[in-house]
């Protein structure tokens, strides 16, 4: 692989060096249409089933949707296209809610889980103070404590715990559904590992003109940083998009509900329809997907300060 | 901070590690208190009353019956549970399997579309779209691409063995429920690793493959004594991340197979879940999900290791 990245850098260079390299310029072109094919058949492999997915959502005929099925027409939208899928979901179950309460508490978890990981992660990377190592070890071992194994006890706790408008449980609530997971020892760990590769002759420059550790952090590490930032907060979204125990557990009727809730709901009642489930999946999928795209371009930006310590 | 501090040290010319100590270490535990607040209350302590479960006989619901110290009752029957075996082996499978899999894709597709080619960032994104599909809906979604008698996958391979093989009974057949959950696993997760990969590739200064050139380096030995060296952080934190990922598979086997067939999918975290949750056995599925963290947490220690002997190289 390393040898087709060389080669097509080689295809990119200065023009002065065509000439010299004309005669190899079938073999140039023919790696370059081998590189092709590759990512398209990856693209197919990575792509085929949200397409399968988008193009079912789109068959309000339930029975045409499993005929199609089995062969290529599964990609095609034919037949009766409709929204028809979409607003039987809607009608089916109150998606509005669901998609609110969905977005309410994965902002609340990412925007403060940024500012607390992200707070706590720069003092273990960058601040010296006795404990120190022994943090980053525990950090790590929480990491590995599945969520799922603490559910019960978790559970039988926030079952007793008071909030401020003067109810003695957290049952039934967005808090529930929020603070167990601001603080998250992966996304810690994952501003540990991009603040350690921070030139420090940086910070060492603003400590000597007296910056306090804080405005260090707020006007030179967090700039710096919004590539990690972008990353945490993608991945947040992603994991909570996709919680469904807890929330299981937590929540009596729709109220406080999330999508992924709503969509085990939507698969116990009958009658099961395929379309409509697509539906549903897709109304997940597509804003996320766009989010991502906007965002993409965020991920990319660390390049110098990254990986550069090797 | 500082007029006092900038008095003292702006006289020195060169910085030299700073005194004021004390400061430091407010500022430091400062920092770190809304998390560490956070983690204790919700992690560290449910975790430790687990441990104290595991001890017991607790059940979901208390019921007529009274918990009781049972000492190491759950521990002892853990030895002797065929299913939490099985669940234990599954797990080591996928981790065998998938981990080595899955990282050496994602460098390959970030190698791959880091290339200055035109429409590489339509392939990133292609490549990457799976990551933010909830687990929940991609399992949905696959059961329905596996389904034994018109699944579109069946009909794959079908068509590209030329009618010979197939169909198979995927999610049914304990030889292949396994390896179907690990496809779609690596589908999932793989473009993650990639964005990963990518942001360590872009950050290896052009300079060496120049020099490398220079001194005649072909493209398969600077990939090995440049690109692979330059990735080695990258790749550590590929590996923990994908490691503990592994380890924590419950959504697939949830929403695809509850275990099934015949314990051919069971994982330890969904065995955790189902024995709390279904069977109302607390105190037995803690036992499970402690020793499960010891066994976890030795897996990862080597790893991590390596990260404290970087960063003390770097201090």
């Amino acid at each position: 692989m390393a040898l087709t990245t060389q080669k097509v850098k080689a295809s990119v260079t200065p023009p002065q060096k065509a000439s010299q390299r004309s005669l190899s310029s079938g073999r140039k072109y023919a790696w370059l249409t081998l590189n092709y094919l590759l990512m398209i058949l990856l693209a197919i492999f990575f792509l085929f089933p949200t397409v399968f997915m988008l193009v079912s959502s789109l068959k309000a005929n339930e029975n045409q949707l499993l005929q199609d099925l089995s062969t290529v027409s599964a990609f095609i939208p034919y037949g009766d296209i409709s929204l028809q899928n979409y607003s039987d979901a809607f009608h089916r179950l109150p998606f509005g809610l669901y998609m609110f309460n969905s977005a309410l508490l994965i902002t609340c978890i990412v925007a403060l889980g940024l500012v607390v990981n992200s707070l706590i992660a720069y003092a273990l990377a960058r601040i010296p103070f006795p404990g120190r190592k022994l943090l980053v070890v525990v950090i790590v071992a929480l990491i590995v404590i599945p969520f799922e194994s603490v559910v019960v006890p978790l559970l039988l706790m926030v079952n007793q715990f008071p909030w401020f408008d003067g109810s003695t449980t957290w049952i039934n609530s967005y808090q529930v559904q929020i603070i167990p997971f601001i603080a998250d020892a992966f996304s810690v760990f994952l501003f540990y590992q991009f603040f350690i590769d921070i030139p420090k002759a940086f910070e060492e420059a603003a400590l000597v003109d007296g910056a306090s550790r804080w405005r260090i952090y707020w006007q030179l590490v967090v700039p710096l940083s919004r590539p990690v930032f972008a990353t945490v907060a993608i991945w947040q979204v992603i994991t909570h998009l996709g919680d469904f125990l807890w929330p299981l557990l937590v929540t009596r009727g729709d109220t406080y509900r999330p999508l992924m809730v709503g969509m085990d709901v939507f698969f116990d009642q009958a009658p099961l329809r395929w379309g409509d489930i697509m539906a549903f999946a897709s109304m997940i999928i597509i804003p996320v997907l766009i989010a991502f795209l906007l965002f993409q371009k965020w991920f990319l930006r660390s390049a110098a300060l990254t990986g550069s310590t090797g | 901070m500082s007029i006092s501090m900038r008095t003292k040290t702006s006289t020195i010319a060169k910085p030299k590690k700073p005194r004021w100590h004390r400061k430091e270490y407010f500022s430091a535990w400062a920092f770190a208190a809304p998390a560490l607040i956070l983690l204790l209350i919700f992690l560290i302590i449910p975790f430790f009353i687990a441990i104290y479960f595991s001890f017991t006989n607790q059940r979901l619901i208390s019921g007529p019956l009274r918990t009781n110290f049972v000492e190491l009752r759950n521990y002892l029957q853990m030895l002797g549970d065929g299913s939490l075996h099985r669940a234990l082996l599954n797990n080591s499978l996928f981790g065998m399997i998938v981990v080595p899999v899955e990282t050496s894709l994602a460098l390959f597709l970030a190698i791959l579309i880091n290339q200055k080619m035109r429409g590489v960032t339509v392939f990133r994104t292609i490549y990457f779209s799976p990551v933010v599909a909830p687990l929940v809906v991609v399992a949905v979604v696959w059961t329905f691409l596996y389904n034994p008698g018109q699944g579109l996958i069946n009909e794959f391979i079908k068509a590209i063995s030329f009618g010979h093989l197939g169909p198979y009974d995927w999610l049914s057949n304990p030889e292949l429920a396994l390896p179907a959950i690990m496809i779609l696993s690596i589908w999932q997760g793989v473009g993650f690793q990639m964005v990963v990969y990518l942001v360590g590739l872009q950050g290896i200064p052009e300079p060496l493959y120049e020099a490398a050139r220079v001194d005649g380096a072909g493209r398969w030995r600077q990939f090995w004594h440049i690109t692979l060296p330059q990735l080695r952080n990258t790749t550590i934190f590929v590996l923990i991340a994908t490691t503990i990922l592994s380890f924590k598979l419950y959504a697939q086997v949830e929403v695809m197979t509850h275990g099934g067939p015949q314990n051919a999918t069971a994982t330890v975290v969904w065995y955790v879940v189902h024995q709390s949750i279904d069977n109302v056995r607390v105190g037995y599925a803690s036992a499970v999900a402690v020793v499960f963290f010891l066994i976890v947490l030795m897996r990862v220690i080597p790893v991590l290791r390596s990260v404290i002997v970087t960063e003390e190289r770097e201090m």
